[in-house]
């Protein structure tokens, strides 16, 4: 009953697998880069400590032949506790330094002029994402331009919430950050690699919190040119399916999703204006197909059980007519 | 009514004055430091299995992708209870249970300070796991409200808001874990005034054994640290019941607050909660090692120390929330000084092993355990300490990996290393050591294979908390490992219960001394007589059984 | 079974009363609980989105902060009296402490119910109104909880009781109505003084 309908996207260039330590983003190398560094420096304290360990378990025990006698009482060592002492301190004065310097070198980039502005808000299972400088609003995948080679066009992200706590997490991008209500937060990501990768929100905000991905899209600059002109125009309205537009209109979905130049103007919902330009629905759980957009409306809550849009009870035909309006959206 | 004559022709139940309202009546009503430290364990082990199996039914959940064991609310529902019984009905009452039961054995006293307050702190801690558990059957709401709490054993706002937590199971959280931290509380206070007045004549301070030192540091902490707690849920219950605007984001409320709130606590807690396998490793690796415990200043120093840094470093669990970098920095300085006197403590185990002659009795085979364990759990906590790392991997998998490395690998380890060492003196029976291997070896295993594979889900991006994932995302081997392994300690506990049950029917009779030990406990009966002691001991060192077993070479010639 | 061994031990071995011990911790863990509802208080000022603010509806609470001050002088001698077992001035001091206290109550409920009604200022106004009924009515159940226990004195030694048999406890009693002043101090200048 539960994710009847949940599909593998596999279009082409889509990576799936996330890695921290395969970045594709400068503060996500930055961040791969210092926690190498940790990982090394406590696996060779591991090495010492656990080699110290074993060695001193097997020589150190009791042998069938031994007698009784107490091994010699040994109470302590001043010297030996010094060093054991100074020596982590040491290590710590050392990681102190390279943290301190990745956390200003993340926390404290300016945007340059050129940097693409847009803004994340998470809701309660899905994400909204805004380009004011645009005039773009769109759901659940951000696009962004390529950042690589001579001229970085890195992307600043401001993040908000309209509810609870939730953050915002594509490891091959960057760490994660919180997005939380009546908090502005930022992060930035400046991808070298073009295509789709994918994230989690990554803080517990409730029922469906484990089907909340986030999709960044990285397409090189003319691309995303086109799809920021494609975004911006108001919704295709077209004549074959009229009656239709007037079926969908009629409906309550309207008090909640808005499609730009109808009536429809809610907010609670996500922006349907270029629906069919997404490859995936409902927060990433489904890949934008005919079958999953009717099976989505039909029941939501058999798909992702305790979503915020409640299943509207449609009759079959009226169900085809949103369908058919939705499916000219593009 | 409630002594036992020692030794007994027949078992106390078999003679002919035994009443079993009575006997019940004993329990119930009782102020011995003795019984009520049992009660508390008794306690604490049942919620260690109802908890575990909850975290039997997440992992069969998570065993595949998609899968349909449990839908979403239930899942979440699972994930809280487990975390927040674990805590806060396992973790806090085995601190009280085994300080109870001990300190007062360790030095030389009849009894705690207080021992009607200790009754008191019992039950109000009972009270309050029962009326959390409640919930399940009173809590009502709407769609995804209702029946127990779903939102997270740390509870965020404004998720617990009214808002967003309809119906009254966030209300249950609050009141249930509020009443027992009064318990917590109570049993603190006991335990340093206790220390601090009760002490048998000779005993100083610093010839107090390790495990009472631990235990009041611990005691300390307890103090100072759950009240932020507290004072965190009266203000979300005055946010939920009075309107109040403490975390109401919309009236200008800071979600932030809370998570301040909760871990100026939280962080303190999970120290709180490690140094009772600190206390009794500290007691059991010398014993099985045949030496005094390498560097005594300096481990309680050390435990000092971690009990006044662990104050000090709660943001980090913060790293992600937009801090400003000074912020970052200075908890991230404060989290890696933490780990100093943590290392030095494992390096003291260490020595203390070393030069040895060690016997890997049960009681000792967790205690070596643990220090792998606990030393890398350590290492991943440092590794987190460094903010950058933090922002890929907290609320990840790995950070999920790290908290079991130091809850189940060091906290559970050095918990049945303390119940194989002591439950002789408890009960005057000795555990099978057959059994307990059985139960070691099949607990590593487990332990093994259901926590390492989720350092790496981490890694690989998997977000903690998700009652499902997608298939494609190079998560199921590792989920499908960590499950099996779940199901292999399943087993091992079923041994460790086999192995107590067995032990107080049939198990073979314990003498005073078992294990050739030297601290007081061990110089009275197993089990013990009510009034601990016939006459007040005197101590002279650290070790007075190890002064009376070698009067020609003391340890008060040396220390 | 003694342990000790030819060396005799310390002659002296005193170790602190115990009573004294958990007063002293029970007045730590509470001062840890009123430093987050202080901590919560300074963390909102003026992050208030609507009216009513501070500047407009506090008054300094003169009356009830001197009557509360002062009984914490009307207990050290109530205690002074009872030490030197001089019955007749301990119930004097003692009732004029109670007194005193119920005045600060009174002076609060009077305080607050103009607050409440008159300037409309609830816990759910904003978070002043948050802030300030939390901090406030925290230390009031204090004074609340002292005030039982106070009572409860003054009515056993009117009816016959032996109180002075009971000196570690009365001292005890104190040392919290003092901590319960003491934290009042903390409160008005935080309420008051800071926050306007």
């Amino acid at each position: 009953m539960v994710c009847a309908g949940v599909a593998l996207p596999d279009a082409p260039g889509a990576h799936r697998i996330e890695n921290i330590f395969r970045p594709l983003s400068t503060p996500a190398r930055e961040i791969s880069d210092v926690s190498i560094l940790a990982v090394i420096i406590c696996a060779v304290i591991f090495t010492v400590v656990a080699g110290l360990l074993t060695y001193a378990i097997i020589r150190y025990r009791r042998r069938p032949g031994d007698n009784d006698a107490e091994p010699p009482q040994v109470y302590g060592s001043n010297q030996i506790e010094a060093a054991w002492t100074v020596i982590p301190l040491l290590i710590v004065f050392v990681l102190i330094m390279v943290s301190a310097r990745v956390i200003a070198s993340v926390q404290n980039a300016k945007p340059p002029a050129n940097a693409l502005h847009a803004t994340v808000i998470g809701h309660q299972w899905w994400w909204e994402f805004r380009y004011p400088s645009l005039g773009i609003t769109t759901a659940d995948e951000l696009h962004v331009p390529l950042s690589g080679g001579a001229q970085p066009e890195p992307t600043f992200l401001k993040l908000e919430s309209a509810d609870v706590a939730h953050s915002f997490w594509v490891p091959r991008l960057n760490g994660k950050t919180d997005v939380i209500p009546n908090r502005a937060n930022e992060m930035w990501i400046d991808p070298h690699e073009a295509g789709d990768f994918i994230g989690n929100c990554a803080e517990y905000c409730g029922t469906q919190h484990a089907n909340m991905l986030i999709h960044v899209i990285v397409q090189p600059k003319p691309e995303f040119d086109q799809w920021v002109a494609e975004q911006r125009l108001p919704a295709v309205d077209n004549p074959a399916v009229a009656a239709d537009k007037q079926a969908f209109l009629s409906f309550s979905c309207v008090n909640c999703h808005t499609v730009r130049g109808t009536s429809a103007a809610g907010v609670f919902g996500p922006d349907l204006t270029h629906l069919m330009s997404r490859k995936y629905l409902a927060s990433g759980v489904l890949t934008n197909t005919p079958e999953n957009l009717r099976a989505w409306i039909k029941d939501p809550q058999a798909i992702k059980p305790g979503c915020l849009m409640p299943a509207m009870h449609l009759t079959d035909t009226e169900l085809d007519s949103v369908v058919a309006y939705l499916r000219t959206l593009k | 009514m409630a002594s036992i004559d020692y030794p007994l022709e027949k078992s106390r139940r078999r003679q002919r004055d035994f009443s079993l309202s009575e006997a019940l009546y004993s329990w119930v009503a009782t102020v011995d430091h003795k019984r009520l430290g049992l009660m508390y364990m008794a306690t604490a082990i049942i919620f260690f299995l109802i908890a575990g199996i909850m975290a039997m039914v997440i992992r069969a959940q998570l065993i595949v992708p998609e899968n349909h064991v449990v839908g979403p609310d239930t899942f979440n529902r699972l994930f809280t209870m487990h975390g927040t019984t674990m805590v806060f009905l396992v973790g806090m009452p085995i601190i009280a249970g085994m300080s109870n039961y001990l300190i007062p054995l360790m030095i030389g006293a009849r009894d705690m300070a207080f021992p009607r307050l200790n009754a008191f702190g019992y039950w109000i801690f009972l009270f309050g796991g029962i009326l959390l558990y409640f919930s399940y059957l009173g809590a009502n709401g709407l769609f995804g409200a209702g029946s127990a709490p779903d939102v997270g054993w740390f509870a965020y706002a404004p998720l617990t808001e009214r808002a967003f937590s309809r119906g009254t199971s966030t209300d249950y959280w609050i009141l249930g874990i509020l009443v027992s931290g009064v318990g917590s509380i109570v049993s603190a206070i006991n335990v340093i005034a206790t220390t601090f007045c009760m002490r048998c004549k000779g005993m100083k301070l610093s010839r107090m054994p390790l495990f009472v030192w631990v235990m009041v540091v611990d005691a300390w902490m307890v103090i100072l640290a759950l009240p932020p707690l507290s004072a965190g849920q009266i203000m979300l219950l005055f946010d939920r019941y009075l309107g109040a605007n403490f975390f109401n984001t919309q009236a200008g409320g800071s979600a932030v607050l809370w998570q301040h709130f909760f871990w100026i606590f939280g962080h303190p807690e999970v120290y709180i909660l490690i140094f009772p396998a600190f206390a009794t490793v500290s007691e059991v690796v010398p014993v099985f090692s045949r030496k005094p415990i390498f560097g005594r200043q300096a481990m309680v120093g050390a435990v000092v120390a971690i009990g006044f840094i662990s104050f000090g470093v709660w943001a980090h669990h913060m790293f992600a929330v937009g801090m400003a970098p000074i912020s970052n920095i200075f908890f991230a300085t404060a989290s890696f000084l933490v780990a100093v006197p943590t290392g030095v403590k494992i390096f003291n185990w260490l020595a203390t092993i070393w030069g040895g002659k060690i016997r890997f009795s049960t009681p000792m085979l967790f205690c070596i355990a643990f220090i792998f364990q606990f030393l890398i759990a350590g290492l991943t906590g440092v590794m987190l300490a460094v903010t950058p790392f933090d922002w890929q991997l907290t609320d990840s998998y790995f950070v999920v990996a790290h908290f079991h490395y130091t809850l189940t690998g060091s906290f559970l380890f050095g918990v049945f290393a303390a119940i194989y060492y002591w439950f002789p003196k408890a009960t005057g029976k000795m555990l099978s050591e057959t059994i307990g291997k059985w139960h070691f070896w099949l607990l590593v295993i487990g332990f093994h294979l259901t926590f390492d594979p989720q350092h790496i889900l981490g890694i690989l991006g998997m977000p903690r908390r998700v009652y499902t994932y997608a298939p494609g995302r190079g998560w199921e081997p590792w989920n499908m490992m960590s499950s099996i392994g779940a199901a292999i300690q399943f087993i091992a506990i079923a041994c460790f219960a086999w192995n107590v049950i067995r032990a107080l029917i049939k198990g073979e009779r314990a003498g005073d001394d078992p294990w050739d030990a030297w601290t007081l406990e061990w110089t009275t009966t197993s089990p013990p007589p009510e009034y601990n002691y016939e006459t007040d001991p005197e101590v002279r060192s650290s070790r007075p059984l190890w002064d009376l077993k070698h009067p020609d070479d003391p340890d008060w010639k040396y220390e | 079974m003694a342990t000790s061994v030819t060396q005799p031990v310390e002659a002296e071995w005193k170790l602190p009363d115990r009573g004294t011990v958990g007063i002293i911790s029970l007045i730590l863990t509470e001062i840890s609980l009123f430093s987050i509802f202080v901590i919560a208080y300074l963390f909102y000022i003026g992050k208030s989105l609507t009216g009513p603010l501070p500047k407009d509806v506090l008054e300094f609470p003169v009356l009830a902060t001197i009557c509360l001050l002062s009984s914490s002088g009307t207990i050290v001698f109530a205690e002074h009296a009872l030490k030197h077992r001089k019955m007749g001035a301990f119930k004097l001091w003692w009732a004029a402490t109670v007194i005193l206290g119920l005045v600060f109550l009174y002076e609060t409920g009077v305080e607050w119910h103009d607050l409440i009604y008159d300037k409309h200022l609830t816990i759910a106004t904003n978070v002043f109104g948050t802030t300030f009924y939390s901090l406030v009515g925290l230390h009031a159940t204090h004074v609340v909880v002292g005030m039982t226990f106070l009572l409860i004195v003054l009515i056993v030694t009117m009816r016959g009781f032996p109180i002075h048999t009971q000196i570690r406890r009365v001292t005890f009693l104190s040392w919290y109505w003092h901590f319960v002043d003491a934290v009042w101090v903390v409160v008005f200048t935080v309420v008051y003084i800071v926050g306007r």
